[in-house]
């Protein structure tokens, strides 16, 4: 019958060798197009993220400062709120990223440029993730550079690896989503309903505005459920040493489910659905 | 020396449409070689299996012994497409694009080849320009650069001079006509019979997702070799009932051997008393035939080539 599988042949691929000396390149090409492709139109695609988190900061910490009291009133609510607002950017705009560059693609037909090359389903998704998160993390690190400001005192950081390797897994994941919504989507609509109906609610609900332990106990079990919590938790103890669950938890539960979803959108290229009809 | 393109087999169906019903085609290196069916014949889903686009359901395809799948690396390296659709990415330029195009292949320092193909292909004035503000010709032409970049053996056109001024087209086949001669496959498929006529030496047929005639251009047009008399009268002589090829409203194609079976024709026309309202004459050409074999006709030669497929009823 049908579905003849890829992996298959790429590792025949790699056994005989056909590498040469530019093996790899063709990837470094596509991960190349991808950032020039956010960067050709950075005002829209890190300026303007930039300007909402820097909104949201004046906004809400203006509104909350006197009210909300965070960690047992050990930080300061608008403390507390720039990493919330970090990472929200980091990870809105890696799923934007590789959401938009495959659904216009698609939607355009100059995906056929990228289907065409002896590019591997894995060279592909690597490329597509890479780039995401590479605008994720520009846009985070920009958003930290305008809201570090508004800081009412000197900024703590006791965990910085850990702030690292959550904002690493955080974008990794929201790009695999972003390139798995891209493949699934056949029109821009099906990808808005993506972004407003899954990752602006998860996102909201996941405690960027406000501590979990803030909310009814039954609020509380649902958001343990909600993976987003655990990528913003894990990201604020990096810079507080406090979080709602252990940062190792949450990386385990992040990491787990950064690779099924990882390996779900590479077997989905490897059979080319939705994209090798 | 393994075939620059070898299909055995292959079927693919898309819901309820049998797009292609079990495909048997060879193409020799060097070979121009032209896909001729009307709209919806699986020219193009056939193209598409070729270049990894489209899975077959069942059946093998190999690009110069490489399968499609198993070794599709190695496949997609031998193949240049140029797409029927006019697609873009409207963020680059020609030459990005261009240059972009040849690092997915793993070419690094390829400029040298670029600035050669933008020159073949009249575009060198445009190399800074953005895709976006190129004409459909301009576009196509860098599709045909897009499809060269790695400089492939095997060149697959699916309808390249659509929407492709005629002035361009002649230089585009004259290119085209070049990389032949320079020992590249190509396979064309186009829908101006006067083109393949013109460029490919042998040609495959398809009708519904069946190959229906595969042979060379000459043996084509000598299958339904002589004249084609058009006949505009009431009806035809009774005697000539048996050469009517088509008739449509009191229109009547009529087949000749010769040029001396007009004088019969005349004469007979004559006794029956039926006046001619118009009446020209033609040789067969690519069309024509291509016209006969869609309408399910077949001129039974003699002695049928061997390689002539008959269509099924």
């Amino acid at each position: 019958m049908s579905a003849p599988d890829l992996p298959r042949g790429e590792a025949r691929g790699a056994a005989a060798g056909e590498a040469g000396p530019m093996a790899g390149y063709g990837w470094l090409t596509l991960l190349g197009k991808e950032l020039l492709r956010f960067w050709k139109v950075s005002f829209q695609t890190i300026a303007a993220p930039i300007l909402t988190a820097l909104m949201y900061l004046l906004i809400f910490s203006h509104a909350l400062e006197a009210h909300v009291a965070v960690f047992e009133g050990k930080v300061p609510y608008t403390a507390f709120l720039v990493p919330g607002l970090v990472m929200m950017s980091v990870l809105q705009n890696s799923f934007a990223n590789s959401s938009s560059s495959l659904i216009q693609s698609k939607i355009t037909g100059n995906l056929i440029f990228v289907l065409l090359p002896p590019l591997s389903p894995l060279e592909i998704f690597g490329a597509y993730v890479l780039g995401a998160m590479a605008r994720g993390l520009a846009v985070g690190l920009g958003v930290f550079a305008v809201t570090f400001w508004f800081l009412p005192g000197p900024l703590s950081l006791s965990h910085p690896f850990w702030a690292l390797g959550f904002a690493l897994l955080g974008s990794a994941i929201l790009g695999v989503l972003g390139l798995l919504a891209g493949i699934w989507a056949d029109k821009f609509d099906q990808l808005a309903a993506f972004q407003n109906f899954i990752i602006v609610p998860l996102t909201f609900l996941s405690g960027v505005f406000y501590s979990i332990q803030t909310l009814p106990p039954f609020w509380q079990l649902v958001s343990h459920f909600n993976p987003f919590f655990y990528m913003i938790d894990g990201f604020r103890y990096g810079f507080f040493g406090l979080s709602d669950a252990p940062p190792v938890r949450s990386f385990a539960i992040v990491a787990a489910a950064a690779l099924a979803l990882s390996l779900l959108t590479i077997g989905l290229l490897s059979r080319g659905w939705k994209l090798r009809h | 020396m393994p075939a620059a393109v070898e299909v055995a087999a292959v079927a693919r169906r898309f819901g309820t449409v049998q797009a292609l019903a079990g495909i048997d085609l060879a193409v020799q290196q060097g070979e121009f070689f032209g896909l001729l069916g009307p709209n919806g014949a699986g020219k193009t889903t056939l193209i598409s299996i070729l270049a990894g686009l489209t899975r077959a359901d069942r059946g093998t395809a190999k690009i110069l012994g490489h399968d499609v799948v198993t070794d599709y690396r190695a496949a997609r390296r031998a193949l240049g497409v140029v797409p029927q659709e006019l697609v873009f990415d409207p963020f680059f330029s020609v030459r990005e694009t261009l240059r972009i195009q040849s690092g997915y292949f793993g070419l690094r320092n390829n400029d040298a080849w670029i600035d050669e193909l933008l020159h073949h292909l009249d575009l060198t004035s445009k190399a800074d320009a953005n895709m976006r503000s190129l004409s459909g010709g301009m576009k196509r032409r860098v599709l045909v650069g897009q499809a060269l970049v790695h400089k492939p053996p095997v060149i697959v056109l699916d309808e390249p001079t659509a929407g492709v001024d005629v002035e361009l087209r002649q230089s585009l086949w004259a290119f085209i006509r070049k990389l032949n001669r320079d020992g590249h496959t190509v396979i064309l498929t186009t829908h101006y019979l006067e083109e393949a006529e013109a460029l490919c030496a042998r040609i495959a047929m398809m009708k519904a997702g069946r190959i229906v005639a595969l042979d060379t251009k000459q043996n084509l047009l000598s299958r339904f070799k002589g004249l084609t008399v058009r006949l505009v009268a009431a009806r035809v002589p009774a005697a000539w009932r048996a050469r009517v090829l088509r008739a449509d409203s009191g229109i009547h194609y009529l087949g000749l051997d010769r040029y001396d079976e007009l004088e019969g024709l005349l004469a007979a026309l004559r006794e029956d008393g039926i006046s001619i309202d118009e009446l020209a004459l033609a040789e067969t050409d690519l069309e024509q035939v291509f016209l006969r074999i869609m309408a399910g006709e077949d001129a039974a030669p003699a002695v049928p080539p061997p390689s002539l497929e008959v269509p099924e009823a």
